[in-house]
């Protein structure tokens, strides 16, 4: 396909190119977009002084950026089960919470059998914290697995019939966990060696320091992921699984071992998701239903099965959550929910697969 | 005219349903008439919407519970209630309005959403949905806080829970006259476009159809169904809050649909009836009563596990084994489910463990 010289093409033409180049496609959305908060805040300056302040803007620029970041650890499981296996995954959520409410559990026994505890909160040592995180991001992983063993694995194919087994089993998920852990919200307590707060040496601000945290984990997370997927051979499996899994199966390669293997690590990274999100946010019941939606708009924006289409829909879908509660005017920040609609209309307007999706 | 033991098979069950709905107030208790059959008859309309979508233009949407939210707020809002906005207009004219704004976004979401097929198209929904429950839960100018309460019926319903039959009534009217009005229109060169685009979209737009137009008209169609199903939601419950669009809502009509099958519209009420008498049975009962989710997930689970084509579908076996049986030979008949996977002839219900 030709690229160059396509200014004197009609418009429609020179759309049909353009979309043609997702990358240079993402990159004006996301100029449209950051425009499109610029101006929400220079609207934003007339009526409210908080919004004004340049502290405000790097705190919040840095609240999307962190909540991008627990966003792509949730979507790029979804979007790597569905890459490989057509599978949605409509239980990802509930994956999610699980896994929080597993963290959460296990921590209040560790820490309750700690003798040392008196009066408020007790101390908690950084295996109080690691020790859950990976019992439960394990167990959650084993559920998923034994989900598409049990459940999945026969219906290779017949895709409607796979989300309905996943809705399924996420309704009896939620409510088991409301049966079990209740509804209310709780937080898990982040180890006491992390610090509370860094000092970001820009107008004497200072930032969670879990939340940055969460950032760093997501964006070794990615780069691990593309490693695996590019580099090594069980990455080669995969991506030649996605594009003819039956060629793969006749070159002798056992699919049914790399699927399985696909669906406990999108399990795993959701229940990492999980107890990340529980300690920098909370856990709390409706999260499955919550989350869900962020892995589906991070995968609708960015791509089905595309890791940088996730990482790319997870940051608009960050900066556009985190800007819209804040720089709304005052008395319409309510209305946010619109923004993240409006966000999901525009590029399924210009690219109906997403940034970086293609057809099945 | 003679009417051989095939279709009396076919009709005898759904004429005798209608007539025991129609004599439900000699046969049942006011309080069941209300809460389960008047409540099935509202949650058939939503299922059908999705029915009709699905069974027609292959589209299984999940917007369906949104887009009746998008009705019964519309109404509640416009209408004398305590939350939401002050504006009081007849109730009648208020619920036609509804009845158009959950029609105009339908067309506007089924717009964006008319070139996603399958199980994009699915999630793409799903999306709508939960968005548009966060919409309402957020903005309490709209939704009131803790709901629009009391909301005003029109005079010839009065007040549901102390009369429960005129709005039974016009349920039981009203679902009637959209089954016959979505079979009508099944046949009609629209619905036969539809069925086309289904099955065939590409071949479809080769022969000049434009499939995108006609997805769209057919989400605003299934939009205006489910607003009605709002509408009547609305005047039931004499209330509505976010929580009534909220996910398990959503699911809740899914699981309807499947249960009575997808790909056949009967289905929407044989579903939500056992639905409806389930809900009500159960939540009685000891240990499970409080866990009725888990109960619904299990049998849904069941039913998509052992047979996709649903209550419709294992019924459609039976008689169809009935037939040639009573017939005495083979006989080609055209196959009733439009569903791909053929559900296993003869196997019982599925039950709940």
């Amino acid at each position: 396909m030709s690229q160059g010289a396509d200014a004197a093409l009609p418009l429609g033409r020179r759309l049909r190119l353009l979309t043609a180049r997702p990358v240079e496609l993402a990159v004006r959305i996301l100029a449209v977009a950051l425009a499109v908060f610029v101006l929400l805040w220079v609207l934003a300056f007339a009526d409210d002084a908080l919004a004004r302040e340049p502290r405000t803007f790097i705190v919040v620029f840095l609240n999307g950026l962190t909540l991008a970041g627990l966003y792509f650890l949730v979507a790029s499981g979804f979007t790597l089960i569905f890459g490989l296996m057509r599978v949605v995954n409509m239980a990802h959520g509930s994956l999610y919470m699980l896994a929080g409410f597993f963290a959460f559990e296990l921590q209040q026994d560790f820490i309750s059998f700690d003798p040392t505890q008196g009066f408020g909160p007790p101390p908690v040592s950084t295996l109080d914290w690691v020790l859950p995180l990976l019992i439960a991001c394990v167990a959650v992983a084993a559920i998923g697995l034994v989900m598409q063993q049990v459940f999945l694995r026969w219906n290779q194919g017949q895709d409607l019939r796979q989300a309905l087994i996943t809705i399924a089993i996420s309704v009896i998920i939620a409510d088991q966990a409301i049966a079990h852990f209740g509804g209310i919200a709780e937080e898990i307590a982040a180890p006491a060696v992390f610090p509370d707060s860094v000092d970001l040496h820009v107008y004497g601000l200072t930032y969670p320091f879990f939340r940055i945290f969460v950032l760093l984990v997501a964006i070794a997370v990615g780069i691990t992921l593309w490693a695996a997927i590019q580099r090594t051979r069980y990455g080669m499996i995969v991506r030649a699984g996605v594009d003819d899994r039956q060629m793969v199966s006749a070159l002798g390669i056992n699919i049914q071992l790399v699927f399985a293997g696909a669906f406990f690590i999108g399990a795993l990274l959701a229940g990492l998701g999980g107890v990340l999100g529980g300690t920098m946010i909370s856990v709390d019941k409706g999260n499955d239903t919550q989350y869900l939606l962020f892995a589906l708009i991070v995968v609708i924006i960015g791509g089905m099965g595309s890791l940088g289409g996730a990482a790319i829909g997870a940051l608009a879908l960050g900066l556009v959550d985190a800007f819209g509660d804040v720089y709304l005017p005052a008395g319409y920040t309510n209305y946010s929910v619109l923004l993240i609609f409006g966000l999901l209309v525009l590029v399924l307007v210009v690219r109906p697969l997403g940034l970086f999706g293609r057809p099945a | 005219m003679r009417l051989n033991t095939q279709e009396a098979l076919r009709w005898a069950p759904g004429a005798i349903g209608v007539l025991v709905l129609a004599l439900a107030p000699v046969l049942f208790s006011e309080f069941y008439v209300s809460a389960v059959l008047t409540k099935a008859l509202w949650l058939g309309i939503a299922a059908a919407s999705l029915i009709f979508l699905a069974a027609y233009a292959g589209m299984v949407s999940l917007g369906q519970v949104a887009l009746y939210g998008v009705a019964g707020f519309t109404m509640g809002n416009l209408v004398a209630a305590d939350g939401g906005s002050e504006i009081a207009l007849n109730p009648w004219l208020a619920a036609l309005l509804g009845l158009l704004a959950a029609t105009a976004i339908g067309l506007f979401l089924g717009a964006i959403s008319s070139r996603s097929y399958g199980i994009y198209f699915l999630m793409l929904t799903l999306a709508f949905a939960v968005l548009t429950y966060y919409f309402f839960a957020q903005v309490t100018e709209l939704s009131g806080f803790g709901g629009i309460n009391n909301v005003e019926t029109p005079g010839f319903i009065g007040n549901p829970i102390a009369d429960p039959f005129p709005l039974f009534y016009l349920t039981l009217g009203i679902s009637l006259a959209l089954y016959v009005a979505i079979r009508y229109l099944a046949r009609t060169p629209f619905g036969l476009t539809l069925q086309g685009i289904r099955d065939e979209p590409d071949r479809m737009r080769a022969l000049g159809y434009n499939v995108r137009l006609h997805r769209t008209l057919a989400f605003a169609t299934g939009a205006l169904i489910a607003g009605i199903a709002g509408v009547i939601s609305v005047w039931w419950n004499t209330r509505i809050s976010p929580g009534s669009v909220a996910l398990p809502q959503t699911i809740d009509v899914l699981v309807i649909a499947v249960i009575g099958g997808l790909f056949r519209l009967e289905g929407a009420w044989v579903g939500a009836l056992l639905f409806a008498v389930l809900d009500n049975e159960i939540r009685g009962v000891d240990v499970i009563g409080d866990r009725f989710n888990t109960v619904v997930g299990v049998i849904f689970l069941a039913i998509v596990l052992v047979s996709p084509g649903g209550l419709m579908g294992i019924w459609t076996s039976a008689t169809d084994f009935l037939d040639r049986r009573l017939a005495g030979a083979r006989r080609g008949r055209e196959p009733a489910v439009a569903g791909r996977s053929p559900a296993n002839p003869g196997s019982p219900p599925a039950s709940e463990t």
